[in-house]
């Protein structure tokens, strides 16, 4: 099995050979008989189900929790490729931080003529009550997941930013220590950079961004919607790992100026809270008075100093995709430096010129919601019929602002454990970022996400995508 | 930690004895069926069925008693929300609520025992895998109950889920005994009966006391007898005396971790004033049913002053 040249193959060259960062693994692979491996391959699966690591669906009867597919062939960074991967990243994350802090603020952005104003007045995650405010130590996206694709050897560009709540960090996490339990032996013979200590790391960068008000060791607890959000298994994951409450909105409420958790003892204050809740659900006094998932009155105590909120409320304006396609001028204006890591080429439907182009090269391109994610709403062109073509534009020339297109990316292709052998899948990454006051913490390895059908693009577990870990060799 | 948290680990366990108890219900019951000819063995079924307390909801949608409708219905019948696969979906949602208070250990039995419980109850169990059946479910307990001894803290944590168990554990033994008195001992003549003898061998069997029982009195079979055991002897685990003897520790140890105690352990006290001060001749004088009754009620007031001594609900 080689590299077929159409698509960058990150184990294999396409002379069949295997690349420097694989060798290890590689020769360890070779030695292992195809009937052992399989069974390690069935094992993964036994031992995610017995520890209940299952993302929730619902279906048309009852919920029902599945497991992401997991691939046992790791996919792997050599110590050189993270490092300019890592500068990258610290870059455009940076480079977000200031940009919510302008925008929230006095939009110099704006008025220097770089992003059009449009941009975040018809962006629904835009909040009119941030204006003006700084959270505590002047962090919007403490935890942020910048995912990435690659299509040749220095080639990687970012496909997306997640700077509402970013998840998968907990796959990043098991997938970890699921190769670790099945297969010790490699990973005494290749150097690993470790990842178990992110939860201590989010712990620390989370204290960090405590409030003034806070009282001695910092209250840090994870607000969940609940047993029946698809990511679940992780909230609790994560409030296990770092030690922190794991708190739903009825556990909260607001006394004396704080926001405090009802505990057997009576009311304690939280100082800081990682919400897995999204902002309209965050507080029904200042935004969907229907929710139940939220605190009343969060938002005044947050106003006033008294809590953190990881991330910051209105941060998710810089996950619109419209956004994205400014990535390069917002990191210049902020920077002051050419972005290290590329966007990919993104044309704009809300541009004219753009739309014309978008709608005569519908075969070729892949069009998406600005507010959409998760794969879904999207048309990718080579592999529709004309009639889902036909369609889509018709949604497109109803409301073109809607939209944004970009190629088709060759994505590389990392290969995946099957019955007769390794066959080559694509795959994308999203490392995971912390970001406290004066210090921005990037996790060797993150959550590689692959496509398990042939020829498929779409990685999205709801689509039909599954897992690997993703290893970052030590010099 | 949360009182929500709490309230999760306490009714984790509760469930988790209610399923565990229905299973033991159920082996009581097939076994007695097997020694009968069919009419009485309906009797038996529908005995069964009035002891879990699902009379009503099992006759409005069964017209008889046969034992592979009443083992279907109290094991996996949906429109029975106290089967044993609602319960034990229940014992598991409240594991996941408090998912980060229980053990990696307690946590992989729960969700090991769903994984097989749901599986093999997905279909209806015919009747030759009842009794494997009713083995899986009485295992998941065994297991449970030995993973948070085994691997627990002994925080407020744990001190709730026993609370649980012992709560629910009382209530059943006592309902089992209402129910089985009733049905079965109209008046004390009846003592000494063949017929007798059978039945309340069933009622030991039903909460796993047969050969403890029997150990103690020598295989001597009479009512006052069994009740004695069931009601005020402290050795047998699933005695009135024991579970509330077991439920005071839980409760003593959370005031010591909490600072204070509260209107749960005011409670506590009184009722454990009245069963030590009673003999059981005094129990039946006063009438068994009666007993029992004021039993179960104080039990249950008990379990309302936990949850609320503990601020379980916002």
């Amino acid at each position: 099995m080689t590299g077929t040249g159409e698509y960058f193959d990150e184990m294999h060259t396409a002379d069949g050979g295997v690349r420097d960062a694989y060798a290890g693994y590689h020769q360890w692979f070779a030695e292992q008989g195809q009937k052992y491996l399989a069974r390690k391959h069935r094992d993964a699966e036994t031992q995610f189900r017995r520890t209940g690591i299952t993302f929730n669906v619902y279906g048309e009867n009852e919920a029902e929790e599945r497991l992401i597919p997991f691939d046992m062939v790791p996919r792997i960074i050599d110590a050189g490729e993270w490092r300019r991967l890592t500068r990258g990243i610290e870059q455009r994350v940076s480079a977000l931080n200031a940009f919510m802090h302008d925008l929230y603020h006095r939009q110099e952005i704006i008025r220097a003529g770089r992003v059009p104003e449009r941009l975040f007045r018809n962006n629904a995650a835009w909040l009119p009550n941030m204006v003006g405010f700084t959270p505590p130590g002047g962090v919007y996206t403490h935890i942020v997941g910048i995912d990435l694709v690659r299509t040749g050897p220095d080639e990687f560009f970012v496909l997306e930013d997640n700077a509402r709540t970013p998840s998968g960090v907990s796959y990043m996490l098991e997938n970890r220590e699921t190769m670790m339990a099945m297969f010790p032996e490699l990973f005494m013979r290749v150097p690993v950079e470790s990842v178990s200590n992110y939860p201590r790391r989010l712990a620390k960068s989370l204290a960090a961004c405590a409030p003034q008000m806070t009282q001695g060791r910092p209250n840090v607890a994870v607000l969940t919607p609940g047993i029946y959000n698809s990511a679940y298994f992780e909230h609790a994951f994560l409030a296990d790992q770092m030690g922190a409450e794991l708190v739903e909105g009825s556990d909260l409420r607001v006394v004396g100026g704080r926001v405090q958790m009802r505990t057997t003892r009576g009311y304690e204050p939280v100082d800081v809270i990682y919400r897995r809740v999204d902002d309209e659900f965050l507080d029904p006094l200042t935004f969907n008075p229907d929710s139940v998932l939220g605190v009343p009155g969060i938002m005044d105590v947050y106003r006033a100093g008294g809590i953190t909120i990881a991330n910051a409320p209105g941060t998710g304006v810089a996950d619109d995709k419209a956004i994205y396609s400014f990535m390069p001028e917002i990191v210049e204006f902020y920077t002051g430096e050419k972005p290290l890591l590329p966007n990919v080429e993104t044309w704009r439907c809300a541009d004219a010129d753009s739309l014309k182009y978008v709608l005569d090269n519908l075969a070729e391109l892949v069009v998406k919601e600005v507010h959409g994610s998760g794969g879904y709403g999207m048309l990718i062109g080579p592999t529709s019929t004309k009639a889902e073509i036909a369609e889509f534009r018709k949604k497109i020339e109803a409301r073109p602002e809607n939209y944004i297109a970009q190629p088709t990316l060759a994505l590389s292709t990392c290969p995946i454990f099957t019955k007769s052998d390794l066959a080559p899948r694509h795959v994308d990454l999203r490392p995971f970022v912390l970001v406290s006051p004066d210090n921005i913490d990037i996790t060797p390895g993150g959550l590689t996400r692959v496509a398990l059908k042939k020829g498929s693009l779409v990685v999205n577990s709801s689509q039909g995508g599954g897992t690997k870990d993703t290893w970052v060799l030590k010099d | 930690m949360l009182g929500r948290t709490a309230n999760a680990l306490f009714w984790m366990f509760r469930y988790l004895e209610r399923a565990e108890n229905t299973a033991r219900l159920l082996d009581a019951g097939v076994r007695m069926a097997l020694t009968r000819d069919l009419v009485t063995a309906e009797e038996e079924w529908r005995s069964v069925i009035a002891t879990a307390g699902l009379r009503r909801n099992y006759e409005a949608r069964h017209g008889s008693y046969t034992g592979m409708q009443a083992w279907n219905f109290m094991l996996r019948e949906k429109e029975n929300p106290q089967s044993v696969l609602a319960m034990f979906g229940q014992v598991r949602d409240n594991a996941r609520q408090s998912r980060n208070a229980v053990s990696g250990e307690l946590w992989e039995a729960i969700n090991d025992s769903w994984i097989q419980i749901k599986d093999i109850l997905a279909k209806p169990v015919p009747e030759q895998r009842v009794g494997e059946v009713v083995a899986m479910i009485r295992q998941a307990g065994t297991l449970a109950h030995g993973a948070i001894g085994g691997s627990m803290l002994r925080d407020q944590g744990y001190h709730f889920a026993r609370a649980g168990t012992f709560i629910e554990r009382a209530d059943s033994t006592a309902r089992i005994l209402d129910i089985k008195y009733y049905l079965l001992l109209p008046s004390l003549s009846y003592v000494g009966s063949s017929l007798d003898t059978g039945q309340w061998d069933t009622v030991l069997r039903s909460v796993s006391g047969d050969r403890a029982y029997r150990w103690l009195n020598a295989g001597q079979i009479d009512a006052k007898g069994i009740v004695e055991f069931l009601v005020l002897d402290g050795r047998f685990p699933r005695s009135l005396a024991y579970c509330h003897s077991a439920l005071r520790d839980q409760l003593a140890s959370l005031a010591r971790i909490h600072g204070h105690e509260g209107q749960s352990h005011a409670l506590m006290r009184d009722a454990d004033t009245r069963l030590a001060d009673v003999t059981i001749d005094a129990v039946f004088e006063k009438g068994l049913h009666e007993f029992i009754l004021e039993f179960i009620s104080t039990n249950s007031a008990i379990a309302q002053a936990i949850s609320e001594d503990y601020r379980f609900l916002a």
